[in-house]
């Protein structure tokens, strides 16, 4: 286990009586790409301005190498924040505006300089030192944001929805660009965003925030294939989700639940008992569709309601004859068989992978 | 806009301002070249009399005097308004507008009638007198009137709101997450000020601050009634020559220095804003 760059235990804070962070319990070790994720008003913004200490906790510790800085200013914490609406100063040029921090804490010439162009060529900003804030494209002036934050060398990183303003192609490229210059300086980051393809391609792992506190920790692929409950399920990729009832639990572990009539025994271990209703969750690629289905699976029979062509998969909605459940469904294209397509209203039978589904409790 | 209905706005501009700006400015000039003699306003003769009289050392002294003033009332303006509106622009919009009627209120009042006020209170058994005393603070009451003091008080009452508006139009517009990003990377409440707050509300600074200095040249009432005629400035002079002693191409020479010193002021703070405006604009 690698040392903690940042713990924060126990931490809350209320605007007006509003409970915005929740006894948020939470440790970053060096290095570590943390990603908060959650929808508008989870608190995630709050966090992030908490570590960066525009706010103040109402209880709690945050600590940064063993250090309380909870009741530190934020121009004494060695947190940089790159911020949503970039805030570059318009009356400096890229070069300034990077050089800010190192002016500001009395750098010498000679350091400040190399440590602002190798900055810049990391950045690929270099021919653009000298141009104003306003002469920049969206994409540039986000790296300029970046330079800004990282040639402080802060224990900390924050990004606080850094890449939100851009399209969805320029979005693309600095995603890749962010991890690389990440994982070069090797610097402890947290990202705030909403956007759970940014959360999935670029953390170590995921915070998954709902109302203050905290759904799930894990890594982006336990986040996606193992959700802890339905929140995290539903708020990360799409899902179907199917009424269970549990029939039997065995002693080796497995259960037999029983799906829309069917009986299936899988080797699942949840806290359940005989009866109890669960939901079975499936990923749209997860289903499998008449000829590709195993054959220890159940089928279900339905008709294609939906077709949609998206260049590497066919999404198909498909509306089971019994039950009123429409499920979504995923497949790739193969080389064996690169033409295959259905019609809509075309009667199909539908299943899923052995093994990839997941069954959790029902909550209510 | 049809080309035919601007060029009828700009023909109509053109006509306004001739009639009330240029036509004005041009008689005073005219008049400032016209001979002067003792009993009539002036004698139809060309002349540079004016001018060599305006730089007598009187003269000069009493200019000098009205610009120390002028700079004073502005610089103290200044430094009370700043801190006022930028408080201001932070507020919720309910109570900034609250707080700018306020500010405009007295506005409403003909700045002679403000200025007896100002008498009234800081005269010797003015309000400020009577309340200090009664406090205790002072033993005998401050001799405030008819001293420069007293006018540069009078100036910046009147004045105030010049600075207050051009500032707070200024700073209403200031991004606050740039001082988020200031203090973010180390910046203490020195160095924000200096660093981010004074370079990017400088035009609203050079704004008001002309929009006091001009002005403050000429209120020659404010000197008469609050410095007792010791105190004389260069809207005094030119009040005299026009009005007391009819010596109108001397009024005239001395408004067309005046004029001629404010207009270069407000030339280079446009070339200023002009600069500021390139950078932040792509070019």
């Amino acid at each position: 286990m690698k040392k903690g760059v940042l713990t924060i235990t126990d931490l809350s804070k209320s605007f007006d009586g509003l409970s915005v962070v929740k006894n948020f319990n939470l440790v970053i070790s060096q290095g570590e790409f943390v990603t908060l994720l959650g929808p508008s008003g989870c608190g995630k913004t709050t966090l992030l301005r908490l570590i960066a200490g525009f706010d103040k906790p109402d209880s709690g510790t945050i600590m940064l190498d063993d250090k309380d800085i909870g009741c530190t200013p934020p121009e004494k914490r060695q947190v940089n924040t790159v911020f949503q609406s970039y805030a570059l100063f318009p009356h400096m040029t890229v070069f300034d505006n990077i050089a800010f921090g190192l002016k500001i804490t009395k750098t010498k010439k000679s350091e400040l300089l190399s440590r602002v162009q190798n900055v810049l060529k990391q950045t690929q900003l270099e021919s653009l030192a000298h141009r104003f804030p306003s002469q920049l494209s969206g994409g540039q002036q986000q790296r300029v944001a970046m330079a800004r934050a990282v040639v402080n060398r802060p224990r900390v990183l924050l990004l606080d929805e850094p890449l939100s303003a851009l399209d969805a192609r320029l979005r693309q490229e600095m995603q890749i660009e962010l991890k690389k210059l990440q994982r070069n300086l090797n610097i402890t980051t947290i990202l705030v965003t909403h956007e759970q393809d940014e959360a999935l391609s670029l953390s170590d792992r995921i915070v998954v925030m709902n109302q203050g506190a905290i759904a799930q920790i894990g890594t982006p692929r336990e986040i996606y294939e193992e959700p802890k409950n339905l929140y995290v399920a539903r708020f990360i990729g799409e899902i179907n989700q199917l009424p269970a009832r549990v029939e039997e639990v065995n002693n080796s572990g497995n259960l037999t639940i029983n799906v829309l009539g069917k009986n299936i025994t899988i080797a699942k271990e949840i806290d359940c008992a005989k009866g109890d209703r669960v939901h079975l969750l499936l990923r749209p690629e997860d289903l499998r569709i008449s000829g590709d289905i195993d054959e220890a699976m159940p089928r279900f029979s339905g008709s294609i309601i939906d077709r949609r062509y998206r260049g590497a998969t066919l999404d198909t909605t498909i509306r089971l004859d019994t039950h009123d459940i429409t499920l979504q469904a995923c497949e790739f294209f193969d080389e064996d068989d690169p033409d295959f397509d259905y019609s809509i209203g075309e009667k199909v039978e539908v299943s899923w992978v052995p093994g990839w589904e997941v069954l959790l409790k029902d909550e209510t | 806009m049809k080309p035919s209905s601007r060029i009828t706005i700009i023909t109509l501009l053109g006509f306004w301002l001739t009639i009330f700006g240029g036509l004005p400015l041009l008689l005073l000039l005219v008049t400032s070249f016209l001979g002067q003699h003792p009993e009539k306003f002036f004698e139809l003769n060309f002349s540079l009399e004016s001018y060599r009289q305006l730089l007598d050392s009187s003269y000069l002294d009493i200019l000098l005097r009205s610009i120390k003033q002028a700079v004073i009332t502005t610089l103290l303006c200044l430094v009370i308004s700043y801190p006022f509106v930028w408080l201001t622009a932070r507020m919720n919009k309910r109570n900034r507008n609250i707080v700018l009627i306020l500010v405009m209120i007295p506005f409403w009042t003909n700045s002679l009638i403000r200025t007896y006020a100002v008498r009234i209170i800081i005269g010797t058994n003015g309000l400020l007198n009577k309340m200090l005393l009664g406090l205790g603070l002072i033993d005998s009451p401050l001799r405030l009137m008819y001293s420069e003091t007293a006018v540069v008080i009078g100036l910046i009452y009147l004045m105030l709101p010049f600075m207050i508006l051009p500032l707070y139009a200024n700073l209403e517009k200031f991004d606050y997450r740039l001082v988020e990003a200031a203090r973010d990377l180390g910046a203490g409440n020195t160095q924000i000020f200096l660093r981010i707050a004074l370079p990017l509300t400088l035009p609203g600074i050079i704004g008001g601050s002309i929009m006091v200095f001009v002005p403050t040249m000429g209120l020659f009432y404010v000197a008469s009634l609050l410095g007792g005629g010791k105190n004389l400035l260069v809207g005094n002079l030119i009040h005299q020559n026009f009005l007391v002693s009819q010596n109108w191409p001397l009024g005239a020479a001395m408004s067309t220095a005046l004029i001629l010193m404010l207009l270069s002021m407000l030339l280079a703070y446009t070339f200023i804003l002009r600069k500021m405006k390139s950078r932040e604009v792509a070019g």
